[in-house]
Parts: structure tokens; sequence; C-alpha cells
């Protein structure tokens, strides 16, 4: 196989992958903290507006790493570099 | 945009010699004059009489609400964050709101906007701190709680600073991205929804970005005011604790 089938396949499988288990994490953290967000509401209704202020901020927080796996991946698919160094010298 | 496209700022609109003009840039300028002349249209003929116009009412439901939420953030009054953090907001909110329009690419989909913004929020921190705290006051804040935490502590700056560029990137990225695959394998009803979703994503991110810089902002300024605060809101706590 050559450099240009190789750098195509590990970059697509990588992609996937960086997607698959990047998100795992994120999404067990947000469910917990929605859970917890929704048990804390039903003890305090008065308190919902901060809750969920401060809900949505945590969100963002720990969604944010799960964006960084989706970035990545992304790179990987449409912008990659090695692809491009690759196709430029095969082009010639 | 196309699939390939990862960002509009691939996207040439008009070029000439070495003069080019890009999708963001044009839609960004499109963005800040929509604001300007709506703001300025509503903002004409104001009353302070019982009959509002629609407009005027729509601007004192926006003003209101912003002012509201950073007083809560950051309880300080808000006079002073408004204009920074509401235009982050209404910028954000409305570049991302106008993605319905056919043939509009968000500005926030590119990383040299959202880095702009996270660059104008980077500076505007030492800036309202400094003036709250004056300079000693403000940069004691990197030294807490020992001299060793200094490294850390502009790291934490400066990483707080890319992630909220890259969220920000990465969110409106993704609900383009992904409209544009899914117009390319089931073009007829399911890029619609998704696009519905994407509209939610949008406004919430514009929310949290503007929240995150409240928050920021608040936490380089806070120091002598959280000391009052604690001082105030002691004996209420103490009181609720039994309940809860």
């Amino acid at each position: 196989m050559d450099s240009i089938n190789i750098i195509g396949m590990v970059s697509v499988i990588t992609a996937g992958l960086t997607t698959a288990i990047g998100s795992i994490g994120p999404s067990l953290g947000e469910g917990r903290a929605v859970a917890q967000a929704l048990a804390s509401i039903a003890q305090q209704p008065d308190e919902t507006n901060s809750i969920t202020r401060t809900l949505f901020v945590g969100l963002a927080m720990i969604e944010s790493t799960a964006i960084y796996c989706f970035v990545v991946s992304m790179i990987l698919l449409f912008a990659n570099p090695f692809w491009d160094y690759v196709v430029k010298k095969a082009g010639g | 945009m196309d699939i390939k496209a990862i960002s509009p700022d691939q996207v040439m609109i008009w070029q000439w010699g070495p003069i080019s003009l890009n999708a963001t840039i044009m839609f960004t300028w499109m963005v800040m004059g929509l604001l300007v002349l709506v703001s300025w249209l509503a903002t004409r003929r104001l009353s302070s009489e019982v009959g509002l116009s629609r407009w005027q009412n729509l601007m004192e439901i926006l003003v209101k609400g912003m002012r509201d939420q950073i007083r809560d953030i950051s309880h300080q009054e808000p006079a002073m964050y408004l204009p920074f953090v509401g235009t982050l907001f209404l910028f954000i909110a409305v570049s991302n709101l106008l993605s319905i329009v056919p043939g509009y690419t968000p500005p926030t989909s590119s990383l040299s906007t959202t880095a702009a913004l996270a660059i104008c929020v980077f500076v505007a921190v030492p800036f309202y701190g400094i003036r709250n705290r004056g300079l000693l006051g403000y940069f004691k804040q990197f030294i807490q709680p020992t001299v060793f935490m200094l490294p850390f502590n502009v790291m934490g700056e400066l990483s707080r600073t890319l992630a909220l560029a890259v969220r920000l990137f990465g969110n409106i990225m993704s609900g383009t991205k992904i409209v544009a695959i899914l117009l390319a394998i089931a073009p007829l009803f399911f890029p619609i929804i998704m696009h519905a979703l994407g509209l939610l994503t949008g406004l919430i991110q514009a929310y949290i970005f503007a929240i995150l810089a409240m928050v920021y902002i608040a936490s380089g300024t806070r120091a002598h005011q959280e000391r009052q605060q604690r001082q105030e809101e002691k004996p209420e706590e103490k009181g609720e604790k039994p309940h809860g």
C-alpha cells in the first residue's frame, strides 16, 4: 500500500474513533449534571433560575471537550494537512 | 457553503488582485450593519408615555433582560458591563439566528471570528479588573494562594480564551456542517429538523458566550465585593440550612 492509501484510511478511521470515544465521557458527565440539577430543582423550586443558569454554564464547559474531539475529527476529514501534502506531492 | 469548505473563510465572494473579500468578512459587516440600523430605527422616537412603539418595547425587554442577568451573575451594577457583554450577546445571537436566511453562512462558524471575540474577552478581563481594583490589586490575584500558582493561573487565563473560541466555533460549524452533509444524503425533510436544532444551539451558545464572558470579568473584579457579600449573606445561609 502506498502512503496515500494509508493516510486516507488512518484519517477516516481516526476521525470516527475520535468522535466516538470523545463523546462518551462528556455525555456521561452531562447526564449526571442534568439529573442532579433536576433533583435540585424538584427539591428547591425557588432556586430554579440560578440552578438553570449554572447548569447551562456547566454544560457548556463539559460539552467543550466533546467539541474539541469533533473539531479534531472535522480537521482530519476535511482539512487534513498530511492528505493535502501527499496529494500535492503526487500531483507534482 | 459546500461540504469541503470547513469555514466560510475559504468561500471567496469577490477578488481583485491582492484584495479579496471572503464570506466571513461580508456577513460580519452585514450583521453589524443590521444591528446598527435596527437599533437606530428603534431608538429614533423613544417615548416615556403609556403607548410604546413595538420596537421600543422589544429594545426595552432586551436591555432589561441583559441588565438583570448581569446583575444576577456579578452582583454589581450592570451599567459598566452592559455595553461589552450585551454587544457580544447581540452580535453572536443575530449572526447565529440569521442562518435561516438562505445563502447565509454564520460568520461565527469561522475560527477567526470566534478567536477575535475571545481575544476581546481576554483583553476586557484585565481592563475591568484594573479599573475596579487597581493595577496591583488585579495582578495580585495571579499569585493567590501562593507564588507557585503563577504559571497555572496564567495558563488558565490563556486556555479559557482558547476554549471560548473553539466552543463557539465547534458548535456553529457543526450545525452548518451537519446540514450540508444531510442535504447530500437525505435532502427532503431531515435537514430542516437539524436546522431548527441549530437555531436553538446558536441562541444557547450566544447566551453561554456572554455569560462566560461576564463570569470571567466578574472573577477578575470580585475580591472586595465578595467579602462584603459574604458578610451580608452569612446569617441567611445559617437560617436556611435546617430546611434543606
